[in-house]
């Protein structure tokens, strides 16, 4: 089974539309394959329960069609179409997304048991062109988190080395994808969450313009931030999907879509593209393993025709400060409904009313996410709000600008992923903002709402390292213009061709079996 | 930085309830994150307009069209305390009638 | 010590009458069984988003510029956050420092702002039986929740209960002709919250306000708001100060009793709505609603008494009632010259109605119909009393022909050239002669007797002023 495994999403569509593996067969391997996941990485697969149609209401019956596509409700499965460009692929979805009938938790306690009466829409994207739900991965508890140890289900292991973290807040869908437990993964990024884990788990994560795909059904963390996108082996494949996924959706008002959609990438040469490195990087903390790579990447570039100027994102620096400001105010709003009235976990129900509130959130809640809620709560807080909230919006408008203004000379801005390889579970769990850190790199894209992608660039030892240890995958990050995810797409994937990354871990890639399997 | 008082004070309208040595560690964190954020307090961002979204959209509505709304049943198969077709809550104080 | 002036601003929940809620496609409902309306969107389950409802958006354009409000070029939604088992998302998306529609004004009285939001669910509270664990419990209807609503409020211009009150009426009937709101205080479609101080007559300062609340019908409006007068004149007439605070009025007793509050910190955080793109009305947004707005109350009234000389009484009842106005200015356009339209406002808000009112059976008849009856009346080919016979008829049986009524039941008026009426008239001074010997020695009030007399015998089709006239004639006065 294992080279039915070894095709890409895009290899795989196109034999089972051709007739030459069958879908059936495709979808068993991947289902047996996430089954003996050993990384912790899904909460739920497909194998706990069939895909059929979950019981709309109590008596059999399936959902109504409603009004078509402004309606939240459909069905998830059972018999996805047989024909689309995802004829038969199972995907795993990160456990953020609602799937109407199974469990769906965000890796948090107080959604224990619950069960979505509704489909996200870009699940029901995924099925709509004939993918299946293959199983929901592990997360960082609300999407808050850079190495998934905030999941109240555990963290889950780096498929390179299982004593360390497959980064976060997609940590699970990373894993699953890097691991050889999925085909491809959906995630989100609210501030490096799908680029960070891809970084780490030496797969490729594309976070799109913020709008291009529809949040509705993705469990909100921080609203004006949080968007989805793949998690996929290669550039080819998360072109596929997002041709897939974006679109205008009529429940969220600010998606917008992709004017004219996605086609396969093509480019090989990088001849007459501009590739801007803000000159801030020199005096970033950056691993000398990460900075290296970054280093032989910016030399690839320019052998394959690109050229290479320097740019300036003179706040940048500030990205990690306006950005623990925004989110965790929006956060302290979004997760507010969790409060044991409609849905999941109730704690306290026999003292009065704000007993039962701060019960069931004081032990639904995970420490990360209490420490944002309180962050968010105090930068809204009355006399505090225009120091901190209206001050971090403002520099998001600078951040913006700095973008705006490097877009003028270049056409892509590059920089690492993340400033390390993945490091050791529990490191950083002690102190918060060493950990908030690691977002230094992805966050100014978040806060500018423009598109980025992390692709696997190399490997490096782990900064103080004895000689001789296994190295890790580092990333490197290509960001562009809002929209502009076609050129994205077709830089990142000469890129990724000249530097041969699957090549070069050889043996030691997690899927081919290797390192720590 | 952030003392006790404001922690507690910013737990209870968050609705969240620390015990003594969470207050400890709350207060402590808070303080080194806000620290760190302290930083762009003192930009110089007179006169800049604030970005509260980076979507362009205006007008984005919907028809005023009813749509088929779930089955009560439905609606309530994830309460934690049905009552008779009604999401049962504590009341605001214990004591009231 | 000098006297204390009221002064008193409005705050007017509108509940829109939509067809589905302001953030979702659930039905806007009313007395349904509970959470029959609801979806993952206004129970707030996680995932969800809110899409503005055009309809609801349209409709507070149409309220604002029926206020003579500024409508705002570009708004934005806010989060007010707070924790209640009625407010699913623990924040009620409304509107902050930039409502839909600015200042304005009705009336005598300024608005401050009118912005658009989305009502609460419907609590009910229950005691200890209706719970398995000892306590008393709230059961949550979330078929309300997500109900557009417009809030109005107004700059404290009021100056007495009574004025309130009566403000309060042709916001009511304003908003009603918008055709936007069902504005039932019964049902809660118009809510009217008071913010009610006193200060020293004269004064320009305001004093401290209080806020009541729960005053379902405009009489408890008033008697609510001159409750709290009451309260406050006497406080302060005593030394003392009054407390910024929240009042329920309780209109079987009369007492205002302190609401505790939802939030007793009082901060709601608020912050820019991120799940929602700005509304900036199109000139073609505008140009539609402006079209769309009927005739108004107050602008009804004024033409009315400007243009078709009617007086203040006529005019604000006509105004008040569109439908009764649409039908009166078709009469009027029918009666043409032959009558003025005082007479026909008199008919139509006199005789008519109370033809009306007199079977249940009663139909409006057609302007046309009216319209001759009145002309008949007015160029005295019937009496104003055959007039009232005609019309009793015509109640009966909308589209009768006038002439044909007043020619089959005899109704022409009598008089003019022919002598029937003076003969008529000789025959009943010669039966009452000592009436007749009274009004020639100056008893004007005899008069009536013979004038009774002819009436009777003409079956009212006598013009009252010509058999006067034939009586004193014959009497050789
Ligand atoms: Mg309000
Ligand atoms: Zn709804």
């Amino acid at each position: 089974m294992a080279d039915l495994l070894d095709l890409s999403v895009a290899a795989a569509a196109a034999k089972i539309a051709a007739g030459e593996v069958s879908a059936a067969e495709y979808g068993a391997a991947w289902q047996a394959a996430a089954a003996a996941d050993d990384l912790n990485a899904y909460l739920w697969t497909a194998d706990e329960g069939s895909f059929a149609e979950p019981d709309w209401n109590g008596e059999g019956e399936s959902a109504p069609a409603g009004a078509g596509e402004a309606t939240p409700y459909g069905s998830n499965g059972p018999a996805p179409a047989d024909s689309g460009p995802l004829a038969g692929v199972p995907i795993a979805i990160k456990d953020i997304f609602t799937t109407q009938g199974i469990p769906t938790t965000a890796g948090s306690k107080i959604l224990e048991g619950y069960r979505p009466p509704y489909t996200a829409s870009a699940v029901r994207k995924l099925t709509a062109a004939g993918a299946q739900v293959l199983g929901k991965t592990n997360m960082d508890e609300f999407a808050m988190g850079s190495s998934n140890e905030n999941s109240a289900y555990g963290p889950v292991r780096n498929p390179w080395d299982r004593g360390r973290v497959p980064g976060g807040s997609s940590g699970g869908s990373a894993a699953a994808v890097a691991g050889g437990l999925a085909p491809a993964a959906l995630g989100t990024d609210t501030g490096g969450s799908i680029r960070q884990p891809a970084s780490l788990c030496g797969i490729v994560g594309l976070k799109p313009t913020y709008g291009a795909i529809s949040r509705f059904g993705m469990i909100a963390f921080a609203s004006s931030l949080d968007q989805c996108g793949p998690l996929t082996r290669d550039v080819t494949d998360a072109a596929l999907l997002l041709g897939v996924l974006e679109g205008k959706d009529p429940l969220d008002s600010t998606s917008v879509g992709l004017d004219g959609g996605i086609s396969m990438p093509t480019l090989e040469s990088l001849a007459g593209l501009r590739f801007g490195v803000p000159a801030e990087i020199a005096d970033a903390a950056l691993d000398p393993g990460v900075r290296a790579v970054f280093e032989a990447t910016i030399a690839r570039i320019e052998e394959l025709g690109g050229a290479v100027a320097e740019v300036h994102l003179p706040h940048a620096e500030h990205g990690i400060s306006a950005y623990y400001v925004i989110a965790p105010a929006e956060a302290s709003s979004n997760l507010a409904r969790y409060d044991g009235v409609r849905y999941g976990r109730r704690a306290g129900g026999d003292g009065d009313l704000v007993e039962m509130y701060e019960a069931t959130r004081s032990e639904g809640f995970g420490a990360e996410v209490k420490r944002r809620i309180m962050l968010g709560t105090y930068a809204l807080s009355s006399g505090y709000y225009d120091a901190y909230y209206g001050q971090a919006q403002k520099v998001r408008t600078r951040i913006a600008g700095d973008f705006d203004a490097a877009f003028e000379d270049v056409d892509l801005v590059v920089t690492p992923t993340s400033p390390s390889v993945a490091f050791g579970l529990g490191e950083k769990t002690a102190d918060p903002l060493a950990m908030y850190l690691n977002d230094f790199f992805t966050v100014p894209m978040s806060l500018a709402g423009i598109p980025a992608i992390s692709i696997p660039a190399g490997l490096a030892a782990p900064e103080g390292a004895a000689d001789g240890a296994p190295r890790l995958p580092v990333g490197f990050q290509i960001a562009a213009p809002a929209f502009a995810e076609q050129k994205l797409l077709e830089a990142a994937h000469a890129l990724e061709g000249a530097l041969g990354f699957a090549a070069a871990a050889g043996d030691a890639a997690p899927w081919k079996g290797g390192a720590g399997g | 930085m952030i003392d006790r008082e404001q922690v507690l004070h910013v737990a209870r309208l968050a609705r969240l309830r620390l015990d003594e040595a969470e207050v400890e560690t709350m207060a402590g964190e808070l303080s080194g994150i806000l620290g760190h954020v302290d930083r762009i307090r003192g930009l110089d961002l007179a006169g800049v307009e604030p970005t509260s979204h980076v979507v362009q959209l205006e007008n984005v509505l919907r028809d005023d069209v009813a749509w088929t709304s779930l089955p009560s049943a439905v609606a309530l198969a994830s309460a934690p305390e049905p009552f008779e077709g009604a999401f049962r809550a504590p009341s605001p104080q214990a004591d009231a009638d | 010590m000098a006297e204390l002036e009221a002064v008193i601003g409005l705050e007017i929940h509108v509940q829109l009458s939509t067809r589905s809620k302001m953030f979702c496609g659930c039905a806007v409902s009313f007395g349904d069984e509970p959470n029959v309306h609801t979806c993952p969107i206004c129970l707030a389950h996680p995932g969800v988003l809110p899409v503005p409802n055009e309809e609801a958006i349209r409709s507070a354009l149409k309220i604002g510029l029926a206020l003579d409000c500024e409508i705002a070029p570009r708004s934005i939604f806010h989060r007010k956050n707070y924790f209640y088992p009625d407010n699913p998302k623990a924040y009620q998306i409304s509107q902050y420092d930039v409502p839909i529609c600015g200042p304005g004004r009705l009336g005598e009285v300024r608005i401050t702002r009118a912005h658009l939001e989305e009502d609460a669910a419907k609590t009910i509270h229950v005691g200890a039986s209706g719970r398995i664990h000892g306590s008393a419990a709230s059961l949550v209807d979330f078929n309300r929740a997500g109900t557009p609503l417009v809030e109005i409020v107004t700059e404290p211009d009021l100056r007495s209960a009574a004025d309130a009150a009566d403000w309060a009426r042709l916001l009511r009937e304003t908003v009603r002709q918008l055709g936007v709101s069902d504005v039932n205080m019964e049902e809660g479609s118009l809510r009217v919250d008071a913010n009610v101080s006193v200060r020293p007559a004269g004064s320009t300062e305001l004093g401290t306000k209080t806020e009541l609340k729960n005053m379902n019908s405009f009489r408890f409006l008033q008697r609510g708001i001159e409750a709290e007068l009451g309260r406050q004149r006497e406080v302060i007439g005593a030394g003392g100060r009054v407390e910024q605070e929240t009042l329920h009025f309780d209109p079987a007793s009369g007492d205002l009793t302190p609401l505790r509050s939802k939030e007793e910190a009082h901060d709601y955080r608020y912050f820019p709505e991120p799940d929602l793109v700005a509304i900036a009305p199109t000139a073609a947004m505008l140009a539609e609603a402006r079209e769309s707005l009927p005739e108004l109350p107050a602008a009804r009234m004024a033409r009315y008494e400007a243009e078709l000389g009617l007086d203040e009484a006529q005019a604000r009842l006509l105004a008040g009632d569109p439908e009764q106005a649409g039908y009166f200015e078709a009469v009027v356009a029918a009666v043409g010259e032959a009558a003025e339209p005082r007479v026909v406002a008199n008919w139509v808000t006199g005789d008519l109605t109370a033809a009306l009112r007199a079977s249940e059976d009663a139909e409006r008849p057609e302007a046309g119909p009216l319209a001759d009856l009145i002309g008949a009346v007015a160029s005295k080919q019937v009496s104003h009393a055959g007039g009232k016979q005609v019309l009793a008829i015509l109640v009966a049986d909308g589209d009768a022909d006038v002439a044909e009524i007043v020619e089959r039941e005899g109704l022409a008026q009598i008089g003019g050239d022919d002598g029937e009426l003076a003969g008529i008239v000789a025959a009943a001074i010669a039966a009452d002669p000592d009436a007749a010997q009274q009004i020639r020695s100056g008893n004007g009030k005899a008069i009536g007797a013979i004038v009774g007399a002819v009436m009777r015998e003409t079956k009212g089709r006598a013009d009252g002023g010509e058999v006067n006239r034939l009586i004193r004639e014959q009497l050789g006065m």
